[in-house]
């Protein structure tokens, strides 16, 4: 193997940008280079459902837009069902001769709050009806564009602004939802968690997404230094360690059977990840011990599943 | 020739959407709509209409595919009635702003609390500032007729709204009526297949539904608003070209027997047709009744309205609906708007009655004209009750 393969291969991407400089989201933000590179894979034959949220905010003050692909924006809840309506429509005019047929990709871009709290029965039901479209979230673990407040998405022990570090609670007091498993539950084709840490890894995963028949649902975990407290110029870093910690693994679910993509014979210690976050600030050894036995067990069991395929 | 058939109105309603050749159906289903969706995946079902069909998760995300589907370019159609509507009420304004000439029926219903299934206009009312075009039929040819008035009207690129055909729960959506069925050619020729202005297609992106600051909001809005008044020549064309068609013309505001009336009752939907059964009584008697029917709920027609009823001197507004805490009925309020300005103008009386499906009958129609004129007569000019309360 090649040492440090991701870091020349970036080089071999496309010059092409379809989510174009100039928009307004803060320095550091992983979100935007997600959404980025979720376009340079899927190139300009897409039509993009996005969701209300920090994307769809620093992208598209009129008269001004980022997207130099069709972009849709309606409603916070309802991507999963406004990608659908696309999906059947592109899927009817072709058939009746309206418009040429070609490959058009389908997309829903959505952020946590969007996808695993009010958009998750419109995703279930796009999911269950096996709509031919890409599902991506863009998980920054909380309501950012509405000022940082929680959603099931959102680390316990984390500080958010509705789930504040006070005299007596320290912070989020549930478990982050696992959407991953919920979109897998599906019976769907193609689940992927992935973070834009790991470009490469990324990028693959969104083109075989986009390559397969059916609906497929990519978990990016996207750091938010405003929301995370965490420094700009840290982004990557943090979003290496989630990985690295076993914190957020990345691995795909294809046709029900699990495949862990980057296994670590040994995890480093939390405490890495969560000392380099404002967020987390808060916490004691008790709680980062907490967390600490909760993701060992948790990767623990991925792996397992990895072993066993399913 | 026309065939004329005994059939459901939903079944019509189902059959007048196949025979519109509409490429997407997305729907929930809740009584009293329930027969329009069941008919319509019978009929995509047996293949008789290529179309995608979609019994969706909510009623929400029914409006939401066909907001997508309609971006895209693909005529699209949903029916809802009370709870579902208000389920999708985010999403109607939505549609609207974004110009997708969508269509929906609504089998009009009440809003719960309590529970009820059966009809009023509780539902169409909530939504009543959505910005879509709302028709308020009168009976199943209405509503046959209705659905392709509607996407020729919604779809022209000078109008591009949204359209409601509010027909009223059970006593219209369940009966079975005479449907006079217009022949799929005659159709095709009065409703071509949908050209949008602007689709979503990578061949020529575009940002559908960015977001608005201050700055500009409010010239948006105004847009919307001048468009949506804009329209009513639209409508009326569109109206007299099904009527040279059909021989069925239709116009936003009807009167019957109402040019020399001295009283007028004023309706709106399905209970126009019993209204006008409880005028002949009267004229029977020798009063001097007569009934005006508004079928055009918006755009509002302010014209059609003044010319149908500032000859008389009482109105008598039969509204569906209640706003709780507020001037009456919602029907009512608009009237007295309308006429306001107007130096000469009949006393409004207003009833709300048939609420949440109790029978309005002739009889009632009589008693309120008797009650209204006396209030009037004895100086209660602006009064508001609801009718046939058991005390
Ligand atoms: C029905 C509805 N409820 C609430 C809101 C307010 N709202 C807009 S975006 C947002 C949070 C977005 O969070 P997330 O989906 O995680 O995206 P992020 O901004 O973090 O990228 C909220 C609560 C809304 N627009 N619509
Ligand atoms: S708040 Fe966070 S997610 Fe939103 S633009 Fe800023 S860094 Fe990105
Ligand atoms: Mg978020």
């Amino acid at each position: 193997m090649i040492e440090n393969l991701n870091v020349f291969a970036v080089r071999t991407l496309t010059q092409k940008e379809y989510f174009a400089p100039g928009h307004r989201s803060c320095q550091g933000c992983a979100e935007a280079l997600a959404v980025r590179l979720v376009c340079k894979a899927l190139g300009r034959n897409i039509i993009i459902a996005s969701a209300t949220g920090c994307m769809e905010i620093v992208s598209s003050p009129f008269p001004f837009t980022s997207w130099k692909v069709p972009w849709f924006h309606c409603a916070f809840e309802n991507t999963a069902a406004v990608a659908s309506g696309i999906e059947v429509g592109l899927k009817v005019l072709m058939r009746k001769g309206r418009i040429p047929q070609k490959k058009i990709v389908t997309v829903g871009l959505a952020g946590d709050g969007g996808t695993a709290d009010i958009g998750l029965q419109a995703l279930s039901g796009a999911l269950e009806r096996g709509h031919d479209f890409i599902y991506v979230c863009t998980d920054n673990e909380a309501y950012m564009n509405t000022g940082i407040q929680r959603s099931s998405s959102t680390p316990f022990g984390a500080s958010t602004t509705t789930s504040p570090a006070g005299k007596t609670k320290m912070g989020q007091i549930t478990w982050k939802k696992n959407m991953a498993a919920i979109a897998a539950a599906h019976n769907i084709p193609y689940v992927a968690t992935a973070c834009p840490s790991y470009p490469m890894d990324l990028i693959q995963k969104v083109k075989k997404a986009a390559d397969i028949k059916g609906a497929a649902y990519i978990h990016i975990l996207s750091v938010c230094p405003t929301g995370w407290r965490s420094a700009p110029d840290l982004s990557i870093k943090l979003g290496r360690l989630a990985v690295e910690t076993g914190t957020f693994p990345l691995y795909e679910v294809e046709h029900g059977k699990y495949h862990l993509n980057i296994d670590f014979p040994k995890l480093k210690p939390i405490k890495e990840y969560i000392k380099l976050q404002g967020r987390f600030r808060h916490l004691t050894e008790e709680m980062i011990e907490e967390i600490q036995t909760r993701i060992t067990h948790d990767y623990e069991q991925l792996k397992e599943r990895d072993k066993r395929g399913f | 020739m026309a065939k004329r058939v005994g059939m459901e109105v939903s079944i019509a309603a189902a059959e007048a959407v196949k025979q519109a050749n509409v490429d997407v159906i997305s729907a929930y289903p809740i009584t009293p709509q329930t027969h329009i969706v069941e008919h319509l995946s019978e009929i995509v079902a047996n293949g008789e209409m290529d179309a995608e069909f979609f019994c969706v998760e909510s009623e929400h995300s029914a409006m939401s595919i066909c907001i997508g589907s309609e971006a895209t370019g693909a005529r699209s159609f949903t029916c809802t009635s009370a709870q579902g509507l208000a389920l999708m009420a985010e999403m109607t304004y939505i549609a609207s702003g974004l110009r997708l000439p969508i269509l929906m029926i609504v089998a009009n219903r009440t809003l719960s609390a309590p529970l009820s299934i059966w009809n009023d206009h509780s539902d169409a009312m909530m939504i009543r500032d959505c910005g879509w075009v709302q028709y308020f039929v009168e009976n199943g040819q209405e509503v046959y007729d209705h659905v392709f008035i509607s996407y020729r009207l919604g779809e022209d690129r000078n109008v591009l709204f949204p359209v409601i055909i509010n027909m009223d729960g059970f006593v219209l959506s369940h009966v079975i009526e005479p449907i006079e069925l217009i022949e799929q050619e005659k159709i095709d020729q009065f409703l071509p297949p949908y050209q949008p202005l602007y689709q979503l297609h990578p061949d020529q992106p575009i940002t559908m539904g960015a977001f608005a600051l201050p700055a500009i909001f409010a010239e948006t809005k105004k847009a919307q608003e001048m468009a949506l008044r804009a329209s009513m020549g639209k409508i009326l064309e569109v109206w007299k070209a099904f009527g040279d068609m059909t021989g069925r013309y239709y116009q936003p505001v009807e009167t019957y027997r109402a040019e020399d009336a001295e009283t007028l009752l004023l309706t709106m939907g399905s209970i126009g047709e019993t209204a006008s059964v409880a005028v002949d009584q009267m004229r029977e008697e020798g009063r001097s009744v007569g009934l005006v029917k508004i079928r055009l709920w918006r755009p509002f027609p302010f014209e059609a309205l003044k010319q149908a009823t500032l000859h008389a001197k009482n109105l008598v507004v039969i509204d569906r609906a209640v706003s709780v805490g507020g001037p009456g009925g919602p029907v009512a309020s608009e009237v007295k708007a309308a006429i306001y300005g107007e130096p000469i103008r009949p006393s409004v009386y207003n009833f709300a009655a048939g609420i949440s499906g109790r029978d309005v009958t002739p009889f009632d129609f009589i008693k309120m004209v008797d009650k209204a004129e006396i209030e009037i007569e004895e100086g209660n000019k602006e009064g508001f009750e609801i009718y046939g309360v058991r005390e």
